[in-house]
This record gives C-alpha cells, structure tokens and sequence, in this order.
C-alpha cells in the first residue's frame, strides 16, 4: 500500500500543491498516504462516509461540520488537492510569511482565512451570514441536551447582541473578525507538523 | 546427433537425479522431521538475523545515497505526522478565551465565538492523523522493499546493492521458491492422507491423538513453507477444549499459524476443488465443522451447531475468525455477533502480521512472515487495528472497531455527549457563578 502511495502522486502534483498550500515536500506525501489510507474506496476521493469513520472525529461534536467544510458546494467528493487545501487553512504561519505584502492571493493559512473556516462552520447556509438560528443549531451542537432551549437562546442572543454592528441581527464575516480581533487565531487554528 | 546427445542425456539425469535426491534428503532431514517433533534446527533464525544485518547496511548505504542526492527516502508510514496538545477540554478554552478576552477573567462568558477553534482543531487533526492507524502501521524501508521484492522502483544506488539485490533474487526465486513449494505440497499432501489414514480408525483416544499428531506435523510443515518463524507467548492461557478460540483474521496463514501451535475444530464453508478434498479428509479424523454453502445462510442453524460444539468439553476448541472465515467471506456478517453469542468460554488470539505478533491474550510474538508474491501490508495495518481492538476486548471495553457497525454507533454517542457535557459545564457553569455574585 505505501508503496503503491507514493507512486500514484506524481512530482508536478506535489509541486502545485507545494505552491498553492505551503506545505512541504515530506508534508505532502505524508498526507498522501493519509489520504489513500482513508480511501477505502480506492477510486481517489473521500467521500463523507470515509470522513466518519475516523473514530476520533465521529466523537467530535462539530465532527459532521468539519466534513462539510471539505466539500465544496453540492459535491459529494473531495479529491486530494481539495482535501489538501482545506487542510492548509490550518497550516501554522510561519515568521517569514507573516511581514509579507498581499500580493496576488492571500496564503490559505492566513489569518483571514483561517477566522473564514471557523465562520464557515457557523454559516449553515453558505449565506455569508450567521443568523440567530444557524448560531443556536451550531449551539445545540457542541452542548448536546446538557442546556435547555431557552438558555441556549439567551446566550445565542446575547452573542449576536455584542457581535452585531449594523443591526441585522445576524453575524456578517466583517462583524466576526472585528469579535475575534484580540483571540490568537494563528496559534489556536494552526497545527505543527513533526517534520 | 544422437550419439551426440545420448552421453550428455544420461549425464544430465544423473546429475539432476543426484540432485533431487539430495535436496529431499536434506528436506526430510531439517525440515520434515523437526517439523514432526515440532523442534527447530535455527537455520530459519540464523537466516533471518543475517538478513536483517544485511538490510542494516543496506539501509544505511541507501540513507549515504539518499541524502548525496537530497532524496526523500523514507516512506511516509508513521509514526506521529503532528503534534498534539494533550491538554483537556476546558484548558484549552479557557486559553482561547484568555487570549481574546479584554474582560476581567472572574466574570469571564459563558460562550465566546472563539470556542469554536478548539472542535475545529481537534477534528482537523484527527483527519491528519488518528491514535489508531497511527501506532501500528508497518514501517517500510525503501530497503526492505527493494531486497525482498521485485519491486520495479528500483533506484540505482550503487553498485553493493544491485549485487545483493541480484543476489536477493537469485535466492528467491532460485532456492526458496522451489522449497516452499515442495514444503507446501509435501504439507497439504500428507495432511490429506493421513488424516484419510486416520478416519479409518474407529473412534478413542488412540485417534484422537493420532489426528492432533497429524495435524501439528502437517501444518509445521507448510508454517516452514512460508519461512516463517513463530514464538508463541503465554501458553498457559491457549484455548482448552470446549472454548471458542476467537482470532482476528489476517490470512489463510492464520489458520496454519494457530493450527500449528495446538490442535483446533476450523469453522468454514466447504469447498469444492483441492481445498474440499483437504476440508473433507481432515473432517474425519477430527470434528472440523463445515457448512454446506446453503446452510451458511441459516443463521441458526450455524449457530446451533457452534454452541453445540462449544459446550461439549471433549471437544477441541473452535478457531473462528470474527472478521469472516479464512476461506469465504461472505460470512462476514455471520459472524460477527455470532461468534460471542454461542456461549462457552472465549479465548481471544491477537494476530498481527507485518512486524508480526501472534499473542494469547496481550503477549508478543515475533512472526516475520514473508511472501514472494504480492503480500498486502494495508492489510498489516488493518490487523493491526484488530489485535488492539482484541487486547480492548480483553479489557472488558467494547472497541470502537471491534464490531465493524453493530456497536460503533453506540460507543461513538457515547463519547461525543461527554464532550458535550464537559463544554456545557463551561457554558452553565459560569452562569452559576454569576448568579451567585
């Protein structure tokens, strides 16, 4: 299997990715093997299914979320580079990137981005907008039947309350970054490599 | 021409007649005949340790090459890929909160939008790399690779190597090949007839032990077929008669590996072709259990005739394979709940291949298996997961993986709502403070 791993992804590949993600050499075929490692199906995707299988995922309470935030609208599959460049969301910044000018593009891992995957996971709708309602069901979501739905409303409305600038009772992308402006998003959304 | 030839012929048959009758008499003498005391001369360990010293130098040579050249060598198998944090819950939080808050941290909130990176690091990383395939994936060398097969990602490293590769192959194809072979046939064959030979005894102890005889000797043969070196740990806690002896299932090898350490009743589909023929001869001189390929669909009925089996202590104890019979899978399903439904005592057996243990009940064997065609290491993997899962079960815990869809979903809510209720106390918690202040 590791062998048949490393001879299906071929140098260009590893190179575009390297370009697009950031990530390194060794990083990538790393992934690569996890990747084909999940692939049960062997036909070069991930599907959800072989997302929840992931034992410590299914135990996640924003684990389906997660999911989600791999597949793109509509899609039911998520090949190797989208797989890949929804991982590099969590890539740490590294010194050299951090003083560079926004050229072209912002890196995926930038902190923009990586606040956009977090709002991602509110925004249930893909409407770029996090409504009291998406904020209460991501709520229920990672407290389970421990609060009652009252609670649950007044701590969903008093969020939006300090959040909302523009009086439209819902969080736009703007509002939420201004929210989480002091929160040391590039430590707590990052994750080290070893290598 | 024919005067020509007709010298050159008889040379030639005596020479290859020399020769065979001097390799099975080495065969009979350092294989067949250990094989039936069940004593080993160490030639199969002598080898192996020399081999391994030789995939020391050769690895080390490969690393001098690999590193001239700035070439990624190793095969990215794992060991961790990241880093965690094996800080709880409410730490973590807290810390995300910490660093957001301006507020005093007594009256801290119930719920900050920031609470959200903990769930989405955490998931994120368990997709990169999870506990479980983690631990026990088969660590490839690129040498080990490129010596034990032929394996057209050949690099050329240097000039050693390609020798001792050539050499590799030579060995190979050239000695071992032919000896499993032989080793392989002269197994199955002996097995068929002696255990026909034995069936013709009318039934006692006298056949009884005669079969267990048989069937050691048969299936030491064909483990030597397969190079394989086995050590078997904790015997005291090996199957007794009238037990349920529980394997997780890598292989057919399995069956010989265990079959080869003490005496059991197999469990399986009947066949037709050769492997019907060596199904029915060892039926009869000893209770093996096969179902017709009808009867495997009545679930009872396999059932029924397992338990019956189980219970009766003057019986060996059953060897089933939980993941599915060796032979056929479609009872996969069969047995899954099955196998811990029938009653009597159960013996869990760990088997991992690939840096291979065979163990009763949490103990360490060394197998090193090997094959000279394709040997599935996404398998060793796989097995791997299951011997955890086996030393799980021991522990009375019902693992995640265990049972492929019965259970999972039960454990799985489990787990998330105590995370739930840890994040809720967060939430709650806090509020209590407030309204007591």
């Amino acid at each position: 299997m590791g062998s048949r791993a490393s001879t299906l992804l071929r140098e260009e590949e590893i190179e575009e990715i390297k370009k697009e993600t950031g990530f390194s050499h060794s990083q990538i075929t790393r992934l690569y093997s996890r990747f084909t490692s999940l692939d049960k199906g062997e036909n070069g995707t991930l599907s959800r299914e072989d997302f929840q299988r992931i034992p410590e995922l299914a135990i996640n309470p924003l684990g389906d979320r997660i999911i989600n935030a791999f597949f793109p609208e509509g899609e039911d599959q998520v090949n190797f580079r989208g797989f890949m460049r929804t991982l590099a969301h969590f890539r740490p910044i590294e010194d050299s990137e951090k003083n560079k000018n926004t050229s072209t593009s912002e890196p995926l891992n930038s902190r923009t981005n990586k606040l956009l995957f977090a709002f991602r996971l509110y925004d249930l709708d893909r409407d770029d907008k996090i409504s009291r309602d998406e904020l209460l069901q991501v709520l229920r979501m990672m407290v389970g039947v421990n609060i009652s739905d009252e609670q649950l409303g007044s701590i969903a409305d008093r969020t939006i309350q300090e959040a909302d600038t523009n009086g439209d009772s819902s969080i736009s992308f703007n509002e939420f970054i201004k929210v989480l402006e002091k929160v040391d998003v590039e430590q707590k959304m990052s994750i080290r490599f070893l290598h | 021409m024919e005067l020509f030839f007709n010298p050159f012929d008889s040379l030639v048959c005596i020479l290859l007649g020399i020769s065979f009758t001097v390799w099975f008499t080495l065969l009979l003498v350092f294989i067949i005949v250990p094989a039936i005391f069940g004593v080993s001369f160490g030639i199969r360990r002598l080898y192996m340790k020399s081999l391994l010293k030789v995939f020391e130098w050769a690895t080390l040579r490969m690393e001098r090459g690999a590193k001239e050249k700035n070439h990624p060598l190793y095969k990215p198998y794992s060991n961790a890929i990241i880093a965690k944090h094996p800080t709880s819950l409410e730490e973590e939080i807290k810390e995300i909160r910490r660093s957001g808050s301006n507020r005093d941290l007594d009256s801290a909130p119930e719920f900050e939008m920031s609470d959200i990176f903990y769930f989405a690091r955490r998931g994120v990383e368990s997709i990169m790399d999870d506990e479980v395939t983690k631990r026990f994936s088969a660590e490839e060398l690129e040498s080990w690779n490129l010596l034990t097969r032929s394996n057209y990602n050949f690099h050329y490293i240097s000039l050693r190597l390609t020798v001792l590769w050539g050499l590799g192959l030579l060995i190979r194809y050239g000695i071992l090949l032919p000896l499993r072979v032989t080793l392989a046939f002269t197994g199955v064959g002996l097995l068929v007839f002696l255990t026909s030979f034995i069936g013709l005894l009318p039934n006692g102890r006298m056949k009884s032990i005669l079969s267990e005889k048989a069937h050691l000797m048969c299936n030491r043969i064909c483990v030597r077929a397969l190079t394989a070196i086995i050590t078997y740990h904790d015997s005291e806690n090996k199957p007794k008669n009238g037990g349920i002896c529980v394997a997780n299932h890598t292989s057919p090898i399995d069956v010989i590996i265990l079959a080869s350490d003490g005496c059991y009743a197999m469990v399986g589909q009947i066949h037709g072709g050769l492997m019907g023929i060596i199904q029915r001869s060892m039926v009869k001189a000893c209770p093996h259990i096969w179902f017709e390929r009808s009867e495997v669909k009545d679930r009872h009925l396999v059932a029924n005739r397992l338990s019956d089996h189980a219970q009766d202590k003057s019986k060996l104890p059953i060897l089933i394979f939980p993941e599915g019979t060796c032979i056929n899978n479609t009872s996969v399903m069969m047995f899954k709940k099955g196998s811990f439904e029938i009653g009597g005592t159960v013996y869990p057996v760990a088997i991992k291949v690939g840096e291979i243990f065979l163990s009763y009940v949490l103990t360490v064997i060394s197998n090193l298996e090997w094959y000279n065609s394709d040997f599935n290491w996404e398998d060793a993997v796989q097995f791997a997961n299951r011997v955890k899962a086996a030393i799980a079960r021991q522990g009375g815990l019902v693992d995640l993986l265990w049972d492929g869809g019965l259970k999972r979903g039960k454990v799985k809510d489990t787990f998330k709502e105590e995370q739930q209720k840890l994040y809720s106390k967060m939430l709650v918690g806090t509020q209590e403070d407030r309204s007591r202040s």
